[in-house]
């Protein structure tokens, strides 16, 4: 049947036209266009790649501002705190000096006054040791008669006479 | 798609039938006219269809005043004394063999749509070409390599795709950051479609952009054939897609490149199975051999008969009328003809489809490598 | 009287062809809608696939068409 028996005409000029047709537009337009859509692609896929990129960058800096900041707070903080320490550490220095001071005062003052005091006794010794003459001069020239007596005033004399 | 594809196919299955009911009742109503009537002209649709899908030397417009209006085209023919050419209007609208086109001392006779090797002398109807019982021709015919109106067809497709697919390289180049412009906009999603959906899917990563050429070429080539094809009026309408030649052709190609790019394993697989037993494998290798050869046939079979379908149910339906012999059916006929014409936009759309999408399995198939 | 008996044989034939041709078709674009159903993802492939094991059961009866055509011409 016609139908279904192939020409050769028509089987050659199809084969014919189909292989110019395949080399004209491999060369003239299947090429062009293909390298034009794989270069858009990969254009575009390099943009998001770059936008990707420059966003991780982004991030990045935010990051580092953050750490940044944080680490300029804690050295603030740090820097407070030893401020505050040194002004402790002053006070305290301070404290212990004036009161280094003030015992030295004080014990200069009490060893003065143990001099003093010495002094004084001893003064007050050799008052004693003048007044006891006195007294025994006294005695010597109204009781020197009885010996006895005289001996009992000498010692209720120095009973009465309290060292302190 | 799958569901109108399923209706389509129903449709067909049902509508199948209607060209060979056509042959029984038109000769019936023949038998019955020819009673009644000697002057009545008979009216064959089996014919009728079979010329408007065939091929033929001169391109038909329409019929003016009884006369008919075409444009000749030109006659190439292989001939024992060498290459003959002349124009297809010396015969005269003739296809009955009954005008005599005489070239470097040789006769010819445009019988049916071929030519032949004419007789010196006519038989008593007038015909130059002897016929035996069935009425086909005895004569020798003619190596034809004639500009048909499918040839003719073809080559307006091949402009058409040149000038197009020019314009769209074109647009690619005066646009600084290749963008598409244009037409260019409304083909190179088809473009991508070919390359992601049928090229890397079935080749693979690795080799598809060798192949990216012809399987674009041939998707656009049949689709546009396609389309040429279900335009009704001049200078579209041909049968070009719907022609075996021309579907043989093609598929022939595939198979040829199919050939040269297959690798070891695709012979391996074929002529001695891995991985089954040695009776199998005696088993499967003509199965498999066969299978080498049955599709690119397959592939010939499917696209000429889905798009020959589709015009022979189209011209069927409006035969309806003159088969019936009365006007009053063309309302369901011009419907029908309607609603089918809009389904086949469709499926032509997917034969090129499928058949770009098997000739890209069959290559994959070829280049698959041992695993 | 001849021709119109193949012509009945191939007419047969052909309505056979597409019977079993429309019992595949069918099948596949059954089982093709039920698992989109159940992964509306996979849509796409499906589709394709779906397309392509027609094509394959279309080939088979389209063969049937084509004997009956040869057939007829007898």
């Amino acid at each position: 049947m016609d139908l279904v028996t192939p020409e050769i005409g028509l089987i050659f000029w199809t084969t014919i036209s189909f292989l110019v047709l395949l080399f004209i537009l491999g060369k003239f337009a299947w090429k062009p266009i293909l390298n034009s859509v794989n270069e858009r692609e990969e254009g575009i896929r390099k943009a998001l790649n770059e936008a990707d990129k420059a966003r991780q960058e982004m991030q990045d800096l935010k990051s580092d501002n953050e750490k940044i900041l944080k680490e300029a707070r804690v050295e603030r903080d740090l820097l407070l705190k030893e401020a505050r320490d040194i002004k402790n550490s002053m006070i305290e220095e301070a404290k212990e000096e004036a009161k280094n001071q003030a015992n030295k005062i004080i014990e200069q003052a009490k060893t003065s006054i143990e001099n003093e005091k010495l002094a004084a006794i001893s003064e007050i010794k050799n008052q004693v040791a003048d007044l006891s003459l006195n007294i025994a001069e006294k005695v010597v020239k109204g009781e020197l008669s009885d010996k006895d007596k005289q001996l009992k005033l000498v010692e209720q004399l120095l009973g009465e006479v309290k060292l302190q | 798609m799958i569901a109108k594809k399923t209706i389509r196919k129903t449709l067909l299955a049902l509508l199948l039938f209607i060209p060979f009911f056509g042959i029984l009742s038109a000769q019936e109503h023949q038998e019955e006219t020819s009673k009644e009537t000697k002057e009545k002209e008979d009216f064959n649709i089996a014919e009728m269809i079979l010329h408007h899908i065939g091929d033929s030397h001169n391109f038909h417009i329409l019929d003016w005043k009884g006369h008919p209006v075409s444009i000749p085209l030109p006659v190439i023919l292989w001939t024992d004394n060498g290459l003959v050419t002349f124009m297809s209007s010396e015969f005269h609208h003739d296809e009955e063999g009954k005008v005599v086109v005489e070239k470097k001392g040789q006769k010819f006779a445009l019988f049916h749509g071929k030519i032949y090797y004419a007789n010196d002398t006519p038989n008593e109807d007038g015909i130059y070409v002897t016929l035996d019982k069935e009425s086909h021709p005895a004569n020798k015919k003619v190596l034809n390599f004639s500009i048909t109106r499918n040839v003719f067809s073809m080559f307006l497709s091949m402009i058409v795709l040149i000038l197009l697919f020019g314009a769209m390289a074109k647009s690619y180049k005066k646009s600084e950051k290749n963008l598409p412009s244009g037409i260019a906009k409304f083909i190179e999603p088809i473009i991508i479609f070919v390359r992601d959906e049928i090229a890397i899917p079935n080749i693979g990563e690795k080799h598809y952009a060798r192949y990216m050429p012809f399987l674009l070429t041939i998707f656009f080539f049949i689709w546009l054939n396609n389309i040429f094809g279900i335009i009704p009026f001049f200078p579209f309408g041909s049968n070009l897609s719907g022609n075996i030649a021309f579907t043989g052709a093609l598929a022939l190609i595939t198979f040829i490149i199919t050939l040269f790019s297959s690798k070891k394993s695709y012979w391996s697989h074929m002529l001695w199975m891995p991985g089954v037993p040695v009776y199998m494998k005696i088993f499967l290798a003509p199965i498999e051999l066969m299978g080498m050869f049955i599709k690119p046939i397959a592939l010939m079979i499917r696209l000429f008969a889905n798009i020959t379908a589709g015009h022979v149910i189209v011209l069927a339906l409006v035969g309806l009328i003159f088969i019936l012999g009365t006007a009053w059916v063309s309302p369901a006929s011009v419907l029908f003809t309607a609603f089918i014409s809009i389904i086949e936009v469709l499926v032509i759309a997917i034969q090129a489809y499928i058949f770009t999408m098997l000739s890209a399995l069959y290559f994959g198939q070829a280049l698959e490598e041992e695993h | 009287m001849n021709e119109l008996h193949f012509g009945a044989f191939a007419a047969i034939g052909a309505g056979l062809a597409s019977i079993g041709g429309g019992i595949g078709i069918g099948k596949i674009g059954g089982a093709a809608m039920e698992a989109m159903a159940r992964q509306p993802e996979m849509q796409g492939k499906l589709q394709g696939s779906a397309i392509v094991l027609i094509a394959f059961i279309e080939a088979i009866a389209l063969f049937a068409v084509v004997v009956s055509f040869l057939a007829m011409s007898k």
